[in-house]
């Protein structure tokens, strides 16, 4: 036991001497919560500081048209230009001046209707409560399109919410024109309502709740946990170039001729290190509580769930220093480490769902998913901040991450063993 | 005693032997030289006796311990002085000391006295508190030194220990060692100044090629040779001229 602590505060003492690393360490990781937080806070907002500019071309001048226009400015996300014409809008976008432009053909209102009027009144007359159309008046009307012209360099994801949302208010719109021409073929009087056209169906979203409160999950909820355990994953950059280091100052080689064991070395590495995870986790969290506010953004809740979350902290730190350890007993120089484990972790990061969620993957990057201690660590996360569960339930993620960390640290231990075997 | 038998190394892609077939036997109380050009097998040897590497073939035992059998008993009782310094250059000499001064069980008052008594015989006593990184090159090797002997070990290795530094420091190191050895300490010890081997050793073996060509105290062995006049004569007329630079 003694050389154990002795070991760990050898660890703490080289650590403290490198003040610049050791502000790295903290410094670092709380800017990247903070910038990461700010970004994607936005796309969390309902209300949107900054409008997304969007070209408007209308040759329709219609009832659709108006329609469509005043559902993309309720949805309070984006500031319309009006452009006269379909070529100078197109310019801007391909320019990447502009990332959309809308263009609503001509006569789309007028013709809409027509096309309407024409289908109701056939059906109508199907049933004989209308005369029959003259022949002349079965007219083929041509299809419309609304043009849109997205900046090549949109993301998918915006292409397809942007696409979805005209999608939703054309259908509703041509809904609202079949009704009315219904009603205008059933009765004179355009103020007897006929037809109910409030939607019959509606969706209503169940949250957990605490009591009587609700849990709402806010961008400071998903973005503290993911970036956190980012940051304590990152800790294997400097762990594993400790290790490197002292490969190479041969102090690695004296200690292999003293009667200490490779698990009391790599002991204190972790206990420092996990000291050094669990305090950078306290700052995080004492930045989401308290700085955040401060900058606008929603305040993290962390009542009541301190031990859980700490829980999880020292799991995830124990995987995280695991892969420090291996990583730093494989590799020989610092040119080897460092970039492979930041790499590395931002795979892990990103099989793990901390830039993309986890069930919008690929099937098999689904399954790869499952194996990311990162994913581990961020539903343990999740499970305490957004879906409140107790640390029974926390239970399997836990082990997952500890038997991560047995297992990481025993291949270090074998392989050095078997490469030093005397 | 060190009874070394039929030691044999060969690295990995290597084309030749480092070590080959070697028979030894250091006595205890003996200060051993192992000496050699570049090349000839001097630190596979120091290294194979300290447990750093594997031996491709044969055995050895000191004080009748194996590393297979015996490999902490072993440990404790042996001390290396690397030829790199293996210390922590952000930390202070003392905390190098009291650190793995540790790793060899010592603790408390007892480890705080003998790390002072050493850095005091060595003349390192109020750099104590001062970081590696700003020693030279010879007080590194004093401190090199006391890692290695906190724990009094049985037999010492010492692997070029003196190399580059100062002609003072080295008449300390090699002072120091010469008390150990009145303490019963058996040293084994390699180095390229074959004046200092032949004032400091008991004995020595020439080693060439992985093999030992002539063993015995200096004096015998300079007698053997009646044209040479020291040691270096000896070894150049075993050895040859020839440079032995190897990569």
């Amino acid at each position: 036991m003694h050389k154990l602590w002795a070991s760990t505060y050898k660890e703490l003492l080289l650590l403290s001497r490198d003040l610049g690393g050791l502000a790295i360490l903290f410094v670092m990781p709380l800017i990247l919560v903070v910038t990461i937080t700010l970004i994607q806070d936005s796309t969390f907002r309902s209300i949107n500081d900054n409008k997304i500019p969007i070209l408007w071309v209308d040759y329709d001048k219609g009832e659709v048209s108006k329609n469509i226009y005043d559902g993309l400015a309720e949805s309070n996300s984006f500031n319309i230009i009006g452009k006269e014409t379909d070529n100078e809008a197109k310019e801007l976008v391909f320019k990447g001046k502009y990332q959309l432009a809308i263009v609503i053909p001509p006569n789309l209102s007028s013709e809409l209707e027509k096309k309407v009027n024409l289908n109701v009144e056939g059906l109508l007359s199907k049933f004989g409560l209308d005369e029959d159309m003259p022949e002349s008046e079965k007219m083929d009307l041509k299809k419309k399109e609304v043009i849109l012209y997205f900046d090549p360099a949109t993301q998918m994801a915006f292409k397809n919410s942007i696409k979805n949302g005209i999608d939703k208010m054309i259908f509703k719109i041509e809904t609202q024109t079949i009704y009315k021409a219904f009603q205008s073929q059933i009765t004179d009087d355009e103020t007897e309502a006929i037809f109910d056209t409030e939607s019959f169906i509606t969706f209503k979203e169940i949250t957990p709740r605490i009591g009587e409160n609700e849990i709402i999950p806010n961008s400071v909820q998903h973005n503290v946990p993911a970036w956190t355990l980012f940051a304590i994953f990152f800790i294997i950059v400097p762990l594993s170039i400790n290790m490197v280091k002292e490969k190479s100052q041969g102090t690695f080689v004296r200690l292999r001729t003293n009667p200490v064991s490779y698990l009391t070395v790599l002991g204190g590495k972790t206990l420092v290190y996990l000291s050094v995870c669990l305090i950078q986790f306290g700052l995080m969290l004492g930045i989401g509580v308290y700085l955040f506010p401060i900058l606008g953004l929603p305040s993290l809740d962390v009542s009541g769930k301190i031990p859980q979350l700490f829980l999880v902290a020292i799991f995830a730190g124990l995987a995280a220093i695991g892969l420090g350890l291996l990583l730093g007993t494989v590799a020989k120089t610092q040119e080897q480490s460092a970039p492979f484990g930041a790499t590395f972790v931002v795979i892990l990061a990103a099989l793990g769902g901390v830039w993309v969620p986890v069930f919008i993957m690929p099937k098999f990057m689904q399954t790869l998913s499952n194996l990311s201690p990162m994913n581990w660590g961020l539903n343990a996360f999740y499970d305490v901040f957004l879906r409140d569960v107790g640390i029974i339930d926390l239970v399997p993620e836990l082990s997952l991450l500890f038997l991560f960390f047995v297992v990481t640290t025993a291949i270090s231990i074998f392989y050095n063993e078997r490469k030093n075997a005397v | 005693m060190i009874l070394i038998s039929q030691l044999s190394k060969k690295y990995k892609n290597a084309e030749e032997y480092s070590v080959l077939d070697l028979n030894l036997k250091i006595n205890e109380g003996e200060i051993y030289g192992l000496l050699g050009p570049n090349g000839a097998g001097k630190t596979t040897l120091i290294s194979m006796l300290s447990s750093l590497i594997k031996p491709t073939a044969g055995h050895f035992s000191i004080n009748g311990f194996t590393y297979q059998k015996n490999g902490n008993q072993l440990r404790q009782l042996i001390g290396i002085v690397p030829q790199e310094y293996a210390l922590y250059p952000t930390l202070t000499a003392y905390e190098n000391l009291y650190y793995l001064g540790s790793m060899y069980g010592l603790k408390g008052e007892q480890l705080k006295e003998k790390i002072n008594f050493h850095l005091e015989v060595l003349g390192l006593e109020k750099f104590s508190r001062k970081k590696l990184d700003t020693f030279s090159g010879g007080m590194k090797r004093r401190i090199n030194l006391i890692a290695s002997i906190l724990h009094d070990p049985k037999v010492l290795f010492l692997d070029e220990p003196t190399v580059g530094v100062d002609v003072q420091s080295k008449n300390v190191i090699i002072d120091h060692l010469k008390k150990l050895n009145t303490l019963g300490t058996t040293i084994v010890y390699t180095s390229h100044h074959l004046n200092e081997a032949e004032q400091f050793c008991t004995k020595v073996a020439i080693i060439d090629h992985g093999k030992i060509i002539v063993e015995g105290a200096p004096k015998d062995l300079i007698s053997r040779y009646p044209e040479s006049h020291n040691l270096e004569d000896v070894f150049l007329t075993l050895t040859g001229k020839a440079l032995r630079d190897h990569a």
